[in-house]
């Protein structure tokens, strides 16, 4: 097992830090439009302070304190601080609601409470009479607040002035607070993350220090991150994805965080900071890609025409190249070329030049999308993690990047499959417990102190990685017992272009099916090229040629799926493309744009119907909502279209 | 609404009548505005609101009466001399500099606190400088006040119209006013960049200080920001009181509904 040595506490890794790389960049925060730096002797200086300033607060050994707002040094000195006087940070996030922001408070019992800003201080004081034991919100901006009653509402600014003070005039209180850090053990709980909630009342997930800093130490190592790194701190300070990436491995290895100056200039802040480690979920770099391509699209001519010969030329030999095999000398040479006119540039204006590490994660990424970017020479790779393990559950290696699959176990980390298809793993930061819910943890932990995800996934037999495929309560099993991962289906579905959404179905029932929604903007652009008249979505939808075409992009996905024999019985034998786009408005998705299969399962009960009894057609009428708010009806002979599966020994096309 | 802390008059326009020709813009108008309100002027299409705000910054000079601003009174008086006094004032339609940036913009603002002449500023060496660099602070201060770091460096003219709208406002607060004259802040805008605007002059009068007259078309805005609201109709002042004073004012309700005569 890895370890941070003598240093199990993040204040005791503070101090060694300072000691260590004492003038070295530890945060930087673009304030007033120019970037300002703390070393890590003046960050150690500042918590020593500000603990001081708390503890005559009265904020106690085990007290908790939340922390509400989004990436700034005083709110990271928040935790650093409460962590030197063993109490236990609590971060909440930035944009949940008054509501959220009550139970968290009140479930956690926190004392303290640390608000970025006005908006932040007014929503803890709207619900102040529902957290009983409140004493003091500290705040980071002063801005709006001047005029508020001051009794419970302190400065950070003016907390750790105070803490200053008490320090220069009397020695015993500073003994007193290095006492305190040197008391820290490593099994303390260092800092409670609540989950988002997303399934279910959040939960808050206790992690131990020692834990934390055992798993961040083991993939400093891993990725050979050191102090000369550098990463942009802009994920969600209560996410465990930022507590883990920025704050405990920018502590165990001494990067420097650099904090945004606000929410809108992060793309900005990328580029001037031009972070070493970087970290986006697949939606980000989904965003970035595009928005390249359509300011392509404006280029001039030739420029686009150099653009696209050098995409080609990287996308043949780009992979190779980042991993290290063997390319012949005249695609090394165009590529070494790609790279001065084109790779290095484009990487610049994404903010991306020195990214040594970039990882993604939280959902599936495209195929094409992953390829692009490794192709220009990012090197990004994908993990798989959460909050109960503090992060990391598998990642993968330089070297062995597929876009299918989330990696090996990371170091340190034992991943078993159960029978049920479960992934479930024990790692060096697994979680000591849910807070106040010990039913919760048990049914979490297996009594051979596993813990469960709730992911279903099995390891690729060729890679030897994990892939992650669904929920497990959502992995159903067809007649004949093969498994049935409807999301994995769907993403695989949804990956082509012209696919907008995919909703499968196949749990107890004989056969895999779909109902697919095209996306307009990519179909309509395709009937224009090819001269396809069409009035309207519904007409474009059922039209023969988009079938033909949809039907190509199933039949591939089939083929992928023939190549995979835990999934090759669940090929897709039907499918239809539905008459109208699915819609939150309707319910038919939820307000984070995903699919409610039961609930799209029962509005289209016909057509599911007729996707098993064999029918090439169905009538289907469906009320939906127009934008304001007024309903209407839309009426529809839906077509069914029947598929080969290929690769795999089954019936063929039983239906048809 | 808090009120404003003193009762001191910062300005005070006694009996100003002002004539195009044979139209009367104004008749015979007087009221008062107080050190730290915010104040605000409406009335229907054609009452001579932005014709007041025009005399007040003395680019129309009324036939009759006076204006009294931080206790001096004159008749006369060049736009360039009220801004050096200390009045600001945003504009009906947008008046940017249209190719330059926000910041740039926003800097121009600054001109009339420079100290240093035009070649200094070429030059842009020692003192000169560091005088831009303090005046870039103090700018900066303004971007953050107005949550407009994103656009920094984007030319206004691309920007979406409430955003031109507030780095108007910035320009005009970069002046550091006594008294900022806000000419319909927030026509034609959507529900969100109008409460944005909203809380901006709220947040302006309150952590600056800054004395506001506005101009407004938006009812429920007006009442719910201005401390006392002055009712113009066809030139002459109908009302003048508090928000809820004025409201209940029939010859006010007579104006905006109209009423057969």
């Amino acid at each position: 097992m890895a370890d941070g040595g003598s240093f199990d506490t993040f204040p005791k890794l503070l101090l060694r830090n300072a000691a260590r790389f004492g003038s070295r960049p530890a945060f930087r925060h673009k304030d007033l439009g120019i970037w300002q730096t703390w070393t890590w002797t003046q960050v150690a200086e500042i918590v020593r302070a500000y603990a001081a300033g708390l503890q005559r607060l009265g904020l106690l050994p085990g007290d908790t304190i939340a922390i509400v707002g989004s990436n700034r040094p005083k709110l990271y000195w928040t935790v650093m601080a409460a962590q030197a006087l063993r109490a236990i940070p609590v971060p909440v996030y930035s944009d949940a609601v008054a509501d959220e922001l009550a139970h968290v408070l009140a479930h956690a019992d926190v004392k303290f409470v640390a608000a970025q800003d006005q908006e932040q201080v007014d929503k803890v004081l709207s619900v102040s009479e529902r957290v009983p034991h409140l004493r003091k919100i500290v705040y980071d901006e002063l801005r709006g607040l001047r005029n508020y009653d001051h009794d419970r509402l302190m400065a950070i600014h003016d907390v750790i002035e105070d803490g200053r003070a008490a320090l220069a005039g009397n020695g015993a209180l500073g003994e007193q607070i290095d006492e305190i850090i040197r008391q820290g053990e490593g099994s303390d709980i260092s800092i409670i993350l609540y989950t988002s909630g997303t399934t279910g009342a959040s939960k808050g997930v206790m992690l131990s220090a020692r834990g934390c800093i055992d798993a961040a130490t083991d993939t400093v190592r891993f990725d050979r991150l050191t102090d000369n790194d550098v990463a942009l701190a802009y994920l969600p300070l209560a996410w465990v994805g930022d507590h883990y990436l920025n704050y405990a491995q920018g502590l165990a290895a001494g990067f420097c965080m650099a904090c945004p100056e606000s929410r809108e200039t992060i793309e900005q802040d990328l580029r001037e900071i031009g972070p070493t480690f970087y970290f986006a979920p697949p939606r980000v770099f989904e965003d970035m890609l595009t928005r390249m391509m359509i300011r392509m699209e404006d280029a001039a001519g030739i420029k686009r025409l150099i653009f696209n010969y050098f995409l080609g030329i990287a996308r043949r030999y780009g992979e190779a190249i980042l991993t290290g095999k063997p390319v012949p000398l005249a695609g090394w040479l165009l590529y070494a070329l790609g790279r001065m006119i084109l790779y290095e540039p484009l990487k610049n204006v994404l903010g991306l030049s020195r990214v040594r590490v970039a990882y993604t994660a939280g959902e599936a990424i495209g195929p094409d999308l992953f390829a692009f970017y490794r192709s220009i020479g990012l090197n990004l790779k994908q993990l798989y993690g959460q909050t109960e393990a503090f992060l990391y559950v598998t990642c993968q290696p330089d070297g062995e990047i597929y876009s299918d699959t989330v990696g090996p176990a990371a170091p340190n980390v034992d991943i078993r499959i159960a029978e049920s298809g479960e992934v479930q793993f024990r790692s060096p930061g697994k979680f000591v417990g849910y807070f106040k819910d010990q039913a919760k943890t048990a049914e979490t932990l297996t009594s051979d102190g596993y813990v469960k995800t709730g992911d279903a996934g099995f390891f690729d037999e060729k890679t030897g990685h994990l892939k992650i495929i669904d929920r497990a309560k959502d992995v159903g099993r067809l007649v004949d017992g093969t498994m049935f991962a409807p999301k994995y289906l769907e993403n695989k579905l949804k990956f082509f272009p012209n696919i907008k959404e995919a909703v499968a179905y196949g749990d107890s029932r004989e056969f895999v099916c779909a109902i697919l929604n095209i996306d307009p903007a990519a179909v309509a652009n395709w009937a224009e090229r090819n001269n396809i008249a069409y009035g309207s979505y519904q007409e474009l939808a059922g039209h023969p040629l988009v079938y033909d075409m949809v039907a190509k992009d199933v039949a591939e996905v089939n083929r992928s799926l023939a190549e995979e024999k835990v999934m090759a019985g669940a090929q897709i034998r039907r499918f239809l493309i539905l008459h109208k786009e699915l819609d939150a408005d309707d319910g038919e998705l939820t307000r984070t744009q995903k699919v409610r299969r039961g609930f799209v399962a029962e509005r289209y009960a016909a057509l599911v119907t007729a996707l098993y009894n064999g029918s090439h057609e169905a009538d289907i009428s469906t009320e939906v909502t127009y934008e304001d708010g007024h309903k209407g009806v839309i009426a529809a002979r839906v077509k069914i279209r029947d598929l080969q599966t290929s690769g795999s020994t089954g019936v063929l096309g039983k239906a048809a | 609404m808090r009120a404003p802390d003193t009762n001191e008059i910062l300005l005070q326009v006694e009996g100003v009548s002002l004539a195009f020709g044979g139209v009367k813009a104004l008749t015979d108008v007087s009221f008062d505005i107080m050190k730290g309100e915010i104040r605000a002027i409406i009335g229907p299409n054609g009452a001579g609101k932005t014709s007041m705000l025009n005399v007040i910054n003395g680019f129309y000079h009324p036939n009759h009466g006076a204006i009294t601003f931080k206790g001096r009174t004159r008749a006369r008086m060049q736009p360039f001399e009220a801004s050096r006094g200390g009045i600001a004032r945003t504009f009906q339609n947008v008046a940017l500099f249209k190719g330059m940036s926000a910041l740039d913009n926003i800097m121009a603002g600054r001109t009339l606190r420079m100290r240093r002449g035009l070649l200094w500023q070429m030059l842009r060496y020692g003192p000169a400088l560091a005088e831009e660099i303090e005046h870039r602070h103090r700018v900066e201060e303004i971007v953050d006040f107005l949550e407009i770091e994103a656009i920094r460096k984007v030319p206004v003219a691309r920007l979406p119209y409430g955003l031109q709208k507030r780095v108007e406002l910035g320009r005009a607060l970069a002046m550091e006013p006594d008294l900022l004259l806000l000419d319909e802040p927030m026509a034609g805008m959507n529900l969100e960049e109008k409460e944005d605007m909203s809380r901006f002059i709220v947040d302006v009068n309150d952590h600056y200080g800054t004395t506001i007259a506005l101009i407004e078309h938006d009812m429920a805005v007006v009442m719910d920001l201005s401390h006392r609201v002055v009712v113009l109709d066809h030139g002459v002042k109908i009302a003048d009181g508090t928000p809820d004073d004025v409201k209940k004012n029939q010859a006010v309700i007579d104006a905006y509904l109209g009423v057969t005569h």
